[in-house]
């Protein structure tokens, strides 16, 4: 079991019993952003906003499983509170540590590819990439943050 | 293949004609649960296919030379294969081959529903269909405002027929499910179609889920339709089949346009063939086509009646074992009792996520398919956003259903 063990690690099933940054802000002022797993029916609601160029507030809502969710309240905890460009590159890093998958269809997975260091306690879902279907899963409320900060982008020129 | 014909499956037996069940997962053997997504093939499906491809592979209808006739001859023998499997009465005219059930609804949903449904025409649909059987009427829906209504699903996971006759009211089709592929729930089909008929209604049957569990007859069902498909029943991916009343076919103009469906072309019009070949453009799936004629041999041979005694004792046996065991941890939707249901078991594990169950299955080897299994709208009636859903197929056993439950327990300790 463990394939399994790396993948539940404990801060996960910790972050899935009692999530971070529960709930909707009111929107508005808050931008609000809804994801879906078409695959599963997971649903995200990430409530977030923006002043003087940094990330102030976030919440989480919807449904899903324990990676979308522990997923989630991770970056909720990750992002809250950071500057833009330190969100971005969150964002980047995070993104590119999913994306071994793709190295993953030609061959073996690596163990490491990036320093677990710089994610924090991001680093407990890189047991995921193993599970390539699951990807989508921990990237759900991700892809929705970077959909809503590039909607607030548009809005201000 | 087992020898015996009759009396209850010799199930040890039958396992060793599929090969896939000797292979193992995470260091344990496979334990298949997932038949309602996709069958396993049996070694005599997969032999013919290899021995076509390597004697007598030719494109059909267009060569004269021998290897071509014959690859004509097999081709068209499939088709009289697969009517015969669902009491078509002249296959040759009746029964058209597709991708999938899916093409096959499709086919009905653009074909007749464009000729013949218009703005403010009813379609009757039910909660428990597939996207596959909602979908397309959407589509129409949008493009011509025709109105779609819905049969509702009641608490015992049932289709409740008690507004039926006032939901008939000006319906041109009904579409509805042979046999859920989230409840397992076998629908009254020959009912609705005696009710859709007296109303001038046709039906068509989405039986990609009864065909391969249960005897089927589409004159005793009386439906005028029926969309199934060959890889849920043990025949190959890539082949559907949409059995059609011949005089409906014949008045239904083409789906795709291409070639093999036309009997002249030139610049500015063309004619179309008759059917089925009006409704098969381009090269068909031949070598699934010869497959599909081996699954329709072996399930013959096992027997139906058969094959539905075996997995309804089994699920039997699965309701029991999963209510003893797991007790009110685990909750089944669809029809408490085995009386007009099939093998399909959707189920919820405490609040753990359809998602994580599977995944703990996994390690047990255990194949189920999690989420909402193309049936969105069935899945806001029952209030869940996904479900686990294990399929029996013939080749399941008790022991199977034992190793799902030690997983379901498992997952249970891990997230409880």
């Amino acid at each position: 079991m463990s394939d399994l063990e790396d993948l539940y690690r404990e801060i996960i099933l910790d972050h899935y019993r009692s999530p971070r940054n529960r709930g909707e802000l009111p929107s508005p002022p808050a931008h609000r952003v809804e994801g879906f797993n078409p695959l599963c029916g997971d649903e995200v609601v990430v409530t977030m906003v923006v002043e003087d160029d940094r990330l102030a507030d976030i919440k989480i809502g919807g449904t899903g499983c324990s990676i979308s969710q522990s997923s989630a309240s991770l970056m909720s905890g990750a992002v809250k509170g950071k500057t833009l460009p330190e969100v971005r590159e969150l964002v980047r890093t995070f993104k590119s540590m999913m994306s071994i998958h793709e190295a993953s269809l030609e061959g073996e997975v690596p163990d490491e590819l990036l320093n677990p260091a710089e994610l924090g306690e991001l680093a407990a879902l890189q047991g995921v990439v193993k599970f390539p279907v699951r990807i989508k899963c921990a990237t759900l409320s991700w892809n929705a943050l970077v959909q809503g900060l590039e909607e607030l982008a548009q809005a201000t020129p | 293949m087992a020898p015996v014909t009759t009396g209850p499956i010799d199930v040890e037996a039958l396992r060793k004609d599929f090969p896939l069940l000797s292979r193992t997962v995470h260091d344990r053997p496979v334990v298949y649960l997932d038949s309602a997504a996709t069958s396993l093939q049996p070694r005599s499906v997969l032999a013919a296919m290899d021995h076509y491809y390597e004697t007598t592979h030719a494109n059909v209808h267009r060569g004269v030379y021998a290897t071509a006739e014959e690859a004509t001859r097999l081709y068209e023998l499939a088709r009289r294969a697969a009517g015969r499997f669902v009491g078509a009465p002249d296959p040759d005219h009746e029964v058209v081959f597709t991708k999938n059930a899916t093409e096959a609804l499709n086919l009905v949903a653009h074909s007749w529903g464009r000729t013949n449904l218009k703005t403010g025409d009813v379609v009757l649909l039910t909660e428990m269909e597939h996207h596959a059987n909602i979908v397309p009427w959407l589509m129409l829906a949008e493009e011509r405002g025709i109105e779609l209504r819905y049969l509702p699903v009641g608490d015992d996971g049932r289709l409740d027929l008690t507004d039926l006759d006032r939901l008939l009211d000006g319906v041109k089709l009904v579409g509805v499910s042979a046999m859920s592929n989230v409840l397992g729930t076998i629908n009254p089909l020959a009912d609705i179609a005696v009710a859709a008929h007296e109303r001038g209604a046709l039906v068509v049957a989405d039986g990609a889920q009864s065909v391969p569990h249960l005897p089927v007859d589409v004159r005793s069902l009386g439906v005028d339709f029926l969309a199934f498909s060959g890889h849920k029943m043990m025949g190959p991916t890539g082949i559907g089949v949409l059995w059609g009343r011949a005089e409906l076919l014949d008045a239904m103009p083409p789906f795709l346009g291409g070639g093999g469906m036309i009997l002249d072309v030139r610049t500015d019009r063309f004619v179309p063939a008759d059917v089925p070949h009006r409704f098969e453009a381009g090269t068909p799936p031949i070598a699934e086509a010869v497959g599909l004629t081996a699954a329709v041999e072996y399930l013959e041979q096992v027997g139906m009646e058969r094959i539905r005694a075996h997995e309804s004792a089994l699920t039997g046996y699965a309701l029991d074992a999963i209510a003893s065991r797991l007790g009110g941890d685990c909750r089944v939707f669809g029809p408490t009792s085995v009386d007009g249901r099939g093998g399909v078991l959707s189920l919820a594990y405490r609040d753990v996520h359809a998602h994580d169950l599977a995944q703990v299955l996994d390690q047990y080897g255990v194949c189920v398919r999690a989420g909402h299994h193309c049936a969105k709208p069935l899945m806001r009636r029952l209030g869940v956003s996904a479900t686990a859903r294990a399929s029996i197929g013939p080749y399941n056993d008790e022991g199977d259903i034992d190793t799902l439950i030690e997983g379901l327990a498992e997952a249970g300790r891990l997230f409880g």
